[in-house]
């Protein structure tokens, strides 16, 4: 027996030991709400726009024939001078831009990404309740570093198909075996005094785009 | 737990400083009651906050009472996935797992995210002796290391530092570990969090291995779940080739259905946010995206003997959101350090006694750091009953006997003498009176001066009562 596995056997006998005489414990409840938003497309929109941007977002709302126009808004606002677009990102997303592409086809490294002024993606999911963008890694999303290393990350949320209003709601629609970033409002760090700081880390700048037609 | 902490004083000598040091106190009171009211807030927002605590609860206790059979899930679940799983009895076994997988790699060099677990188990110091340097990414982690100082919140780590001593911390040490600070860093929070920024990223881009705890660890998926807010934890999550999660055996829950319970009530309670900046859920792992190796640790150190106990074994329901530290009337005066582990405030006074035993003299005194007051367990969002843990921790700590107690003892058969002779008390109450001027205002002896060290002695009447009643009443 290797060390490693005897030390599996002796923890696991250890817990069996420790509950031989434990009773069985209550059923498990679930009495709380599925939601806490009435269920209605343009509430849901609205308290989704209001959660995103008091967490310092960027919110905008836009059609889907206006999207490119208000991507290249944006990143020439920011001053991007290159983007990272994520494989299967809607070629039309970046049509009306002249910023430098940095396709991720073939994988970026490290410093690449870093010498990256922004990256627009999709998401899988927008959470009303807590004003979150999920990312499950899907086309047009790209690999999880691609959205922590740009300091600018522009998110397309697809409504009302995207869009759900609570935690509940939201955890049936992902799939478990795909690695999963929840972006709720820019990097943010509150260790000094409790100040709140954006930008620590991750993008310092989030900007949503919610698409509405 | 950690060697760091070992030979601490008892937790009343260790709080005396502690409560005497204004800036201490004033960044403790600032800060924990700034959060606390935050929390307040950010949970009143919910109507059925209080089902969703009780849902929270009961699948701890679920998950706890069939602890084996969700372990062994989760273990099948991650290797299924691609990860590895090793299993650690106690923490010199977990630290020898975590250096020999890092020496596999060949590097000397790790990036960690905040992880209480490898706090409990002196990770850093064990690679450290075998020339493996851990930087902590976190920002107040950061803080605490190039301070070399100790964690004093679960949370807030450097709590007790306030931006002015940050500024000096950063200015002296970041050079030792890696790019200085910026020419004329000033005290602005923004500032110093960019100079963490610059140094910390040259670490995070060349990083090829990674150290972390989890949140929570899924057995139905095999799924585990960190949430930060900066993203050093996405960073050392998904940047370096080989990661290593070492989490504590309790922290796994049945089911993917169940985070909609906890990622609403860990948030809300610990920086009283809707939701945190940045989850990261991973499972096992995945091509093209993330670390090529995934090494799940499991950590027993303690648990398995806290599960043990019936009154006890509740506080390993802890999802370690620091609630009750910002509520805490002792933990607001005396701060973190005093608890002598890196579980501080009401939780650590009943997880550390359970995880390390009551032998030493800090551990047994832990139970006792406390008015019993109960603010920790309102705000508990699994409804840890914190009190009656410390109650039964004491019960179990008197039992097991020691000086003081033996002291406490002798003052008590002394007291029922002298209530059963009244002539000697009338006797003692009029001496007292009449030499008051001459009374210390500490009293001596090793038990009564540790009594008298933390309190003011009461200032006797120019007369006894019962002298004063004859006089003006009979």
């Amino acid at each position: 027996m290797t060390p490693e596995s005897s030390s599996r056997d002796r923890v696991l006998g250890r817990v069996r030991r420790a509950l031989a005489d434990a009773p069985e414990a209550p059923e498990i409840t679930r009495d709380y709400r599925a939601s806490h938003t009435p269920d209605d497309p343009a509430t849901v929109l609205d308290l989704l726009h209001g959660n995103l941007a008091d967490y310092r977002a960027g919110v905008q709302r836009s059609t889907r024939r206006d999207l490119p126009a208000v991507i290249g808004r944006l990143l020439a606002g920011h001053g991007a001078g290159s983007v990272v677009v994520p494989p299967g990102l809607p070629e039309a997303w970046l049509a009306a831009s002249d910023t430098r592409r940095l396709p991720d086809d073939v994988p970026l490294t490290p410093a690449e990404l870093d010498s990256a002024d922004a990256v627009v993606t999709g998401c899988a999911l927008a959470v009303a309740e807590t004003g979150t963008v999920v990312l499950d890694a899907g086309p047009g999303q790209g690999r999880r570093a691609l959205t922590l290393i740009p300091d600018l990350h522009i998110c397309v949320v697809d409504v009302p198909g995207q869009v759900v209003a609570s935690l509940p709601q939201a955890l049936p629609r992902l799939d478990p075996t795909r690695p999963t970033t929840w972006i709720s409002g820019p990097s943010a760090t509150s260790d000094i005094e409790l100040d709140r700081v954006e930008g620590v880390h991750g993008p310092r700048t989030l900007e949503v785009v919610l698409v509405v037609d | 737990m950690s060697g760091t902490y070992l030979g601490m004083p008892s937790f009343p000598e260790a709080a005396r400083d502690a409560v005497r040091d204004v800036t201490l106190r004033g960044n403790l009171r600032r800060a924990t009651h700034t959060i606390r009211d935050k929390r307040a807030g950010a949970v009143a927002e919910l109507d059925d906050w209080g089902r969703l605590r009780e849902a929270g609860k009961r699948i701890k206790d679920h998950t706890l009472r069939h602890l084996d059979r969700y372990l062994v899930q989760v273990e099948e679940a991650v290797t299924a996935a691609g990860g590895t799983v090793h299993w650690a009895a106690d923490a010199a076994e977990a630290n020898a797992i975590v250096t020999r997988l890092v020496q596999e790699t060949g590097e000397s060099e790790v990036v960690k995210v905040k992880s209480m677990a490898t706090q409990e188990t002196g990770l850093n110091e064990a690679l450290e002796a075998h020339g493996i340097r851990a930087y902590e990414t976190d920002l107040a982690e950061l803080i605490v290391q190039l301070g070399k100082d100790r964690p004093s919140h679960l949370l807030v780590p450097a709590i007790h530092r306030n931006r002015g001593e940050i500024r000096d911390i950063f200015r002296s040490e970041m050079s030792e570990w890696g790019r200085p600070a910026p020419e004329g860093l000033t005290d602005t929070p923004a500032e110093l969090a960019e100079a963490a920024r610059l140094h910390l990223r040259e670490k995070f881009l060349r990083a090829r291995v990674g150290i972390s705890g989890a949140n929570f660890m899924v057995a139905e998926t095999g799924t585990l779940v960190v949430v930060e807010s900066e993203g050093n934890g996405r960073m050392c999550l998904t940047l370096p080739e080989t990661l290593i999660s070492v989490v504590g055996i309790e922290k796994v829950i049945p089911t993917w259905r169940d985070l909609e319970v906890f990622l609403q009530l860990l948030p809300r309670s610990s920086t009283a946010e809707r939701m945190n900046p940045y989850t990261t859920m991973w499972t096992g792992t995945t091509d093209g995206d993330g670390p090529r190796a995934f090494h799940l640790v499991l950590l027993d150190n303690g648990r398995t003997d806290t599960l043990a106990d019936e009154v006890g074994r509740q506080a390993l329901r802890c999802i370690r959101c620091s609630a009750c530290l910002n509520v805490c009337p002792v933990y607001e005066r005396a701060g973190g350090h005093a608890y002598g582990s890196v579980y501080p405030g009401p939780i650590g006074a009943i997880l550390s006694p359970q995880l390390r035993g009551t032998a030493s003299a800090i551990d047994a005194s832990l139970p006792y750091a406390s008015s019993l007051c109960g603010a920790c367990y309102d705000v508990c969002p699994v409804a840890i009953d914190i009190p009656e843990v410390l109650v039964h921790l004491r019960e179990k700590v008197a039992d097991q006997g020691g000086k003081g107690h033996r002291l406490e003892r002798a003052a008590m058969r002394a007291a029922t003498w002298l209530l059963d002779h009244p002539a000697a008390l009338t006797a003692g109450e009029r001496l007292a009176s009449k030499t008051r001027k001459l009374h210390p205002e500490r009293l001596p002896g090793p038990g009564a001066r540790q009594w008298t060290n933390s309190r003011d002695l009461p200032d006797l009447p120019a007369e006894p009562f019962r002298d004063w009643w004859k006089k003006n009443r009979a």
